[in-house]
């Protein structure tokens, strides 16, 4: 690999920054008291006490998944804070009451919030570590009976809602992680769309680690009735810490009947150094139940950051024609492992699922694509189409994939095409040639690579994941 | 054409460079003047394709001696993409593909990029549209082209089509045609040669790197070069070609040898 391909690829986080608002954190340590004093902290009821104490229970006699292809050191989960929240935490009707600090922060990862709102028309729910600080544009949202807030908001305005749903999607007892997730959650974010409602505008969160050495387990539930759609984006960074950082994000989705959700991801967290120091370990539970006839849950990701990712955007196609989809770009550098991909459960008669899976490798990390199509015995006519497609650059990196294809149904009908290419040395000189220097080349042979998943993104995301590719892989290409 | 007191573009002064450790060019001369059509021809390994590469600065080739002036500039002070800015244009051989990238967006970046330059207006995709369309035509290109990966999936015949557009979109100083003919039938000779005929003005200069005659039909030279073990052991006008064509290349070698030892 030239120089030039290095130098594109290895660029500094740009978001590497720690803002000094003061937080109030739990001691390390995990145990059934540390449960009932983040329950407390947070005024829960009963019975939500009870469903992570019950977790936990689930938690203790589950271990860690080795199946994946990513290596790591052992996780001391003793040696976790579990609750961190800023001290101060108004409830506030305008940006203009925001800590300003907060708002400095949100500027320099090139997300002016007022801008963004004003402009884009964007409610955004802000997570700030584990606590909602701003939410904005609820009152228009409430207008239509829309209700986008913050988890804890949730658990203590709308309760009925939260234990009507929560867990039935990804039940506590899952896997290890979500089960740790569902014990020690301190918030995330709840949207519901009542029936027959078509949500005005895309709903956005920005979610952030902002305390060294607090874990993040981000707890989001989404639910739209009855001919209802809504249009959800994530976006995620990070500062950049020296140590590692457990994530463990649960997401469920509900869709009923002829409902539509769409969930859009750009995570962006710390990815580590060059050398492979530090970086988030990004182990995340999200799945969408089509639980309605003619529903559809499609799941678009653009994963660029993280040290370590294990995540697997899920349908459970119950609802007969029900729609799955998965768009992803999965971008690794330097020491970066990810194993990602998706799972498409078909149960229901003639769900249709789609899987495009972009992965790019540079430097020496580890791409590698995972994914289950399974077809249940009633699922007649049943069909899915995947694509893999992987991309190598440079020497050192590595690109694996790993299809799991169960079918039960001799009616069903299932695609699979993968390829794998590498962005030569020969195909940047021609663009040098031409007059292009490297840089500008990877990020169109990249951008070029990705389209199919980008597409799918709404414009303001897909001009931010195309700009946040290009600087990813700067340096790495050459 | 030849034109008196012409402006040198390119002057190539004993030229030595190895690829891997073995020595490809021995000591090349060439000076290239405005408004001129030179023709490089030689047997296979002869150093033709090397030369041409070297000239647009491929990383795989060190040049291990000699000079070379372009447009009153040391070329090798710039980068390939500094190069192809100022000018110097190379037609690949076998013009790589490049899955996913879309023509007309490649196609726009590298001429905004020259145009930019060169101090002059990029053009939005609108304009930059009408603006192919028309190139497009001197090489009876058909639009989709423009809709398709670059190069992905094209014939051999589109592939060099796709070139001389460039040629004809960045308007280059000194355009070096690497066996242009290769790979074309004869509607497709006769289509890019035209390209390239009415491509070539007083103000620039042409280099065709070619092993057969055939081409020289079309296009017609004003030098023809004969190269050998890595050196330019011949120069003659546009006659040389065929004589080359009917005698084959032993012939210039031997002859070439004969007057060597005379002079030693």
């Amino acid at each position: 690999m030239s120089a030039t391909l290095q130098n594109l690829v290895n660029q500094p986080y740009k978001h590497g920054f720690v803002t000094s608002i003061e937080s109030d954190v739990a001691p390390k340590g995990l145990n059934a008291d540390t449960i009932r004093m983040i329950s407390t902290k947070k005024k829960e009821p009963e019975w939500l006490l009870e469903f992570r104490l019950k977790s936990y229970e689930a938690w203790l006699k589950m271990e860690e998944p080795i199946w994946p292809n990513v290596h790591y050191p052992k996780i001391d989960f003793q040696a976790i804070s579990y609750y961190s929240a800023p001290k101060q935490k108004p409830k506030l009707k305008s940006m203009d009451e925001v800590d300003p600090e907060l708002l400095r922060t949100f500027e320099k990862l090139g997300v002016p919030l007022h801008e963004r709102m004003a402009l884009a028309g964007v409610a955004v729910d802000v997570i700030f570590d584990s606590v909602s600080v701003a939410t904005t544009y609820k009152d228009k949202l409430a207008e239509v009976g829309i209700i986008f807030c913050s988890m804890s908001e949730a658990v203590l305005d709308h309760p009925e809602l939260v234990q009507k749903y929560l867990g039935t999607v990804i039940p506590p007892s899952d896997n290890f992680y979500a089960a740790l997730n569902s014990a020690v959650f301190t918030d995330g974010s709840f949207c519901y769309i009542p029936k027959g409602v078509q949500c005005p505008m895309d709903l956005s969160t920005y979610f952030r680690i902002n305390t060294e050495e607090s874990g993040q387990f981000e707890r989001t539930l989404i639910v739209a009735e009855e001919g209802a759609s809504v249009s959800y984006l994530e976006g995620c960074t990070a500062p950049a810490f020296s140590s590692n950082q457990l994530h463990a994000a649960v997401v469920e989705l509900v869709a009923l009947d002829n409902a539509d959700i769409k969930y859009s991801t750009v995570q962006n967290w710390y990815a580590g150094d060059e050398k492979g120091v530090g970086g988030i370990y990004n182990f995340v539970t999200k799945r969408g139940l089509a639980k309605g006839v003619n529903s559809r849950i499609s799941w678009t990701q653009v994963e660029t950051g993280s040290a370590i990712t294990w995540k697997y955007p899920s349908c459970v196609l119950l609802g007969d024609n029900s729609v799955g989809e998965f768009y992803s770009v999965a971008v690794t550098n330097h020491y970066q492992q990810a194993d990602t991909g998706t799972k498409m459960i078909h149960i229901g008669k003639n769900t249709r699922s789609t899987i495009v899976s972009k992965g790019i490798s540079a430097g020496h990390s580890n791409n590698s694509y995972r994914g289950l199509v399974k077809v249940a015995p009633g699922a007649t006519g049943a069909r899915n189409y995947s694509q893999c497609d992987s991309m190598l650059v440079g020497q050192n990196s590595g690109a694996h994939t790993f299809p799991y294809i169960q079918v039960a149904n001799n009616s069903s009908q299932i695609e699979h095409e993968a390829s794998t290419s590498k962005i030569g040395e020969d195909q940047l000189f021609y663009f040098a040639q031409r007059g292009i220097d490297a840089e500008a080349a990877v990020s169109m042979i990249i951008n070029g690579f990705c389209k199919d998943v980008f597409q799918q993104l709404p414009m303001e995301f897909a001009v931010e994941a195309t700009a946040l590719l290009s600087f990813k892989l700067e340096g790495s290409v050459g | 054409m030849i034109y008196p007191d012409s402006k040198i573009v390119l002057e190539v002064r004993g030229l030595c460079a190895t690829v891997n450790g073995t020595e490809i060019l021995k000591g090349l001369d060439l000076t290239v003047r405005r408004g001129e059509v030179h023709a490089i021809m030689g047997p296979n390994g002869s150093g033709k394709s090397t030369f041409s590469k070297i000239l647009a600065g491929h990383s795989a080739y060190e040049v291990t001696g000699g000079s070379v002036m372009f447009e009153g500039q040391n070329l090798f002070d710039l980068a390939p993409e500094e190069r192809a800015r100022a000018g110097v244009f190379l037609a690949f051989q076998y013009p790589i593909e490049i899955p996913g990238v879309i023509n007309s967006q490649f196609l726009r970046l590298t001429y905004n990029t020259v145009q930019t330059h060169r101090g002059k207006e990029e053009l939005d995709p609108l304009e930059f549209d009408d603006y192919v369309r028309e190139k497009m035509k001197l090489l009876e290109m058909s639009p989709d082209f423009l809709e398709r990966s670059v190069n992905e999936g094209f014939s051999g015949g589109e592939k060099k089509r796709n070139e001389i557009l460039q040629m004809a979109m960045l308007d280059p100083r000194l355009a070096i045609l690497d066996e242009t003919d290769s790979g074309l039938d004869i509607d497709a000779l006769r289509i890019v040669a035209n390209g390239v005929n009415q491509l070539a003005n007083k103000d620039n200069a042409i280099v065709l790197v070619t092993h057969y005659q055939r081409l020289l039909n079309y296009i017609v030279p004003d030098y023809v070069h004969v190269m050998e073990a890595g050196r330019i052991i011949k120069t003659g006008g546009k006659e040389l070609a065929l004589e080359l064509e009917s005698r084959g290349y032993d012939w210039v070698g031997v002859e070439h040898k004969a007057v060597a030892g005379a002079v030693a």
